[in-house]
């Protein structure tokens, strides 16, 4: 970051060149995957997509973002028009902002702040303010299920997944995300997965709690971007669409580009946490900023294809049974691994 | 509706009152299978009330055929009527129509239909759990299942040249023998289709997430289905053995070894959603016994030679009827001295089957209400008709 302030003098610009460099990544970002779903999709299920534009259609999701562009806008007469103009670009807010303290390499992170995860918590928690005007604004019972569904459900796999962080916050003693990812360099036997860079002991013993905390926020992760089987907000079996039943053109584009980018997000989160972040994975091979970059996202997008992948699997779990998996079974396995970690740390 | 269905007082003695919500589910839902419009009521996520509206599609079937001009222009417009069972459809009128008209056809002719409505019982279970997966939100196992489907079109296309209305089973015969190459072929068929029964058995049925989703739901009790008249897999998914091919055999389905498959409740109750799918899926399995007896003993013959050239019945009813993937399709005609028929009713399975979801869904989730729509397997080309 600071051979980037070098070149650009004017502190105004740098801000604002700095801030939007997330937002390019998340577009082109959206790009890829909309194209790489569209493809595994097929793949897994016997059959080709987009074959027409360009080679194997690899132009065909500049197309599809045209003609969301091109499309007509309509709101519903009897919507509460403010609300459902407001919405999307809400949902949007909380992801992007939490772009922010992602430490994308050695060389660059939105704002380094020493609350960086616990940030990231709080303010990607404002999607569900968004989905839930969205869905009482429509005006539409379809769409209000969708919402009352979505709040019920993020909120409920947010504490889970509050402790899975919890737990490895207190391995690390940092919520900087950035202090993070430096503390797992060296190496793969250095991530967090494998123990992290502890004394081989309490490594030993750290790797199974870790494992499950890791199982867990991966499930709540899941749970949080409304991916199968946990997309009973937009179960188009049984609620149309949920909450984005109404919206068309640019703002279903947006609500779609959040979606995309929070999937991203807790890729990112996990890797960070438990992968080493942007640090390579053979030591001080193939390691600096913009090495650190590359890993950074290709580690994300594993997990990302990893979420594709068992959408495209699994069926759909029903509400009450996505209560209960968050309830009675992660919630309380994080807390046996939050009292065992505390008890190996001190030990 | 604004009636209370449960009263919480509070410390003060104020009752508070939760309201139930109407909400209309179709007519253009992804999920009903079609235009079926239901009317649900609903208190929070639990379903208090189904009610059906049915209609959308009537065509007058049966007012139609009484303006025909013969008794064999019925035939490619009863195809209509089940659109993914079409030969069933075909198969049932000609059974109806050969009682009426006393015509025995040839051996060779029987083989064929039942080989025919054999495929196309497959092809309409394929269609019928596919669609269940996605009311799971299940996608992929569809596409599995539809790649396979596909094949029994190109056998159904090969033999009379259409995909989805054949017009093929007529009265006293066919309207082509069949193709060279199509036994070779339907083997080649049922080699590789056990195959994808065994993947997809793996990939949906067996899922923990998709038992989870279906056992204990939706359940239809042994003399409820009875009491409803419901048939085909529906009845024998309640444990309930009856199965028109062994206990009415209307062709020569006598002659052939097969199991009738009843649900025993293996996840959860006798009678849940989940006995009904695997009713249809291990169904597949008998069909394909039957095929592979009928291809091993085709017998030769011109299947053309009972067809009738002018149709004109002595006065008098008849009524066949045949076991359906979806249950029991039944016509019942009654002629006069006349080249067309006087009067004509269908007694469609899914219709019938169709009337009990409002007792059977009582209390469940909405989500479950999708499954129990999914397990009943309506075509509402036939409810409405």
């Amino acid at each position: 970051m600071e051979t980037l302030l070098t070149i650009l003098n004017e502190p105004a610009v740098t801000a604002v060149l700095l801030a939007l460099l997330p937002l390019a990544f998340i577009l082109v970002y959206a790009l890829v995957v909309l194209y790489g779903e569209m493809k595994m999709a097929a793949h897994i299920q016997n059959r080709l997509a987009y074959m027409e534009n360009g080679w194997h259609g690899t132009l065909q999701p500049f197309a599809d973002m045209l003609k969301l562009l091109q499309k007509e806008d309509i709101i519903p007469a009897a919507a509460d028009k403010f609300l459902f103009i407001l919405a999307p670009y809400l949902v949007f807010v909380g992801t992007y902002a939490s772009f922010a303290v992602l430490p994308f390499s050695s060389g660059y992170i939105g704002s380094n702040i020493d609350l960086g995860i616990f940030y990231l918590v709080a303010v990607s928690s404002l999607v569900v303010v968004g989905l839930l005007m969205s869905g009482w604004a429509s005006n539409n019972k379809w769409s209000l299920f969708g919402a009352l569904r979505s709040a019920a459900q993020i909120v409920s796999y947010e504490i889970p997944g509050v402790l899975a962080i919890l737990g490895v916050v207190m391995v690390y003693g940092t919520m900087n995300m950035q202090t993070m990812t430096q503390m797992q360099e060296g190496g793969i036997q250095n991530w967090l997965i494998l123990g992290g860079d502890l004394p081989l002991g309490q490594k030993l013993a750290l790797i199974p709690f870790v494992f499950v905390l890791f199982v867990i926020y991966l499930i709540s992760s899941m749970a949080e971007v409304n991916r199968t089987p946990f997309d009973l907000p937009e179960a188009e079996s049984e609620l149309v669409q949920g909450y984005n039943t109404e919206y068309s053109g640019m703002k279903f584009a947006i609500f779609y580009l959040a979606e995309y980018a929070n999937l991203f997000l807790v890729s990112a989160v996990v890797v960070v946490m438990f992968f080493g972040g942007w640090s390579s994975p053979f030591g001080s091979f193939m390691n600096g900023p913009v090495w650190g970059g590359f890993w950074f996202v290709a580690k994300g997008m594993f997990f990302v294809f990893f979420n594709i992948w068992l959408r495209w699997t699994l069926p759909r779990l029903r509400v009450d049974q996505l209560m209960y998996v968050s309830w009675k079974v992660l919630t309380p396995f994080a807390l046996v691994c939050i009292v065992a970690i505390g008890f190996i740390m001190v030990v | 509706m604004t009636e209370t269905t449960e009263t919480i007082k509070t410390s003060t003695g104020r009752v508070l009152r939760t309201e139930e919500m109407v909400v209309n589910m179709g007519p253009q839902h992804p999920s009903t299978h079609g235009v079926l419009r239901l009317e649900v009521v609903l208190d929070g996520e639990i379903v208090v009330d189904v009610i059906p509206h049915m209609g959308y599609l009537h065509r007058c079937f049966e007012k139609h055929c009484e303006h025909m001009t013969s008794y064999q222009q019925v035939v490619p417009y009863v195809d209509r009527m089940d659109y993914v069972a079409s030969m069933t459809n075909e198969m049932a009128y000609a059974v109806a129509a050969e009682k009426l008209l006393k015509i025995e056809v040839p051996e060779r002719v029987h083989y064929i239909r039942i080989i025919m409505s054999e495929l196309q019982r497959i092809a309409s279970h394929l269609i019928a759990i596919g669609t269940f997966g996605i009311d799971m939100g299940a996608f992929t196992p569809f596409l599995y299942y539809f790649r396979d489907r596909e094949r029994i079109l190109e056998l159904f296309e090969m033999t009379c040249g259409a995909r989805l209305l054949y017009n093929y089973i007529w009265i006293g015969g066919l309207s082509h023998d069949l193709p060279p190459g199509f036994i070779e072929k339907t083997r080649e068929f049922i080699t590789d289709f056990k195959k994808t029964l065994k993947e997809v058995n793996d990939l949906l049925n067996y899922n923990e997430i998709f038992i989870k989703r279906t056992a204990n739901v939706g359940v239809l009790p042994k003399d409820l289905a009875i009491n409803y008249a419901c048939s085909g897999p529906m009845l024998r998914g309640s444990g309930v053995s009856w199965d028109l091919r062994r206990d009415d055999p209307y062709t020569l389905y006598d002659r052939f070894e097969w199991d009738v498959i009843v649900g025993k409740g293996e996840m959860g109750t006798v009678g849940d959603v989940w006995d009904r799918n695997m009713v249809r899926q291990r169904e597949m399995w008998e069909s394909l016994r039957i095929i592979e007896q009928a291809l091993a003993s085709l017998p030769e013959g011109d299947v053309q030679k009972a067809i009738p050239k002018r149709i004109r019945p002595v006065p008098g009813d008849a009524y066949g009827r045949v076991e359906g993937p979806r249950g029991e399709l039944g016509f019942y005609i009654v002629a006069e001295d006349s080249v067309t028929p006087y009067r004509i009713k269908a007694r469609a399975p899914a219709f019938v089957n169709l009337s009990v979801i409002n007792e059977i869904s009582k209390g469940a989730m909405l989500a479950d209400l999708v499954a129990i729509i999914g397990s009943i397997d309506i075509v509402l080309g036939e409810v409405d008709r």
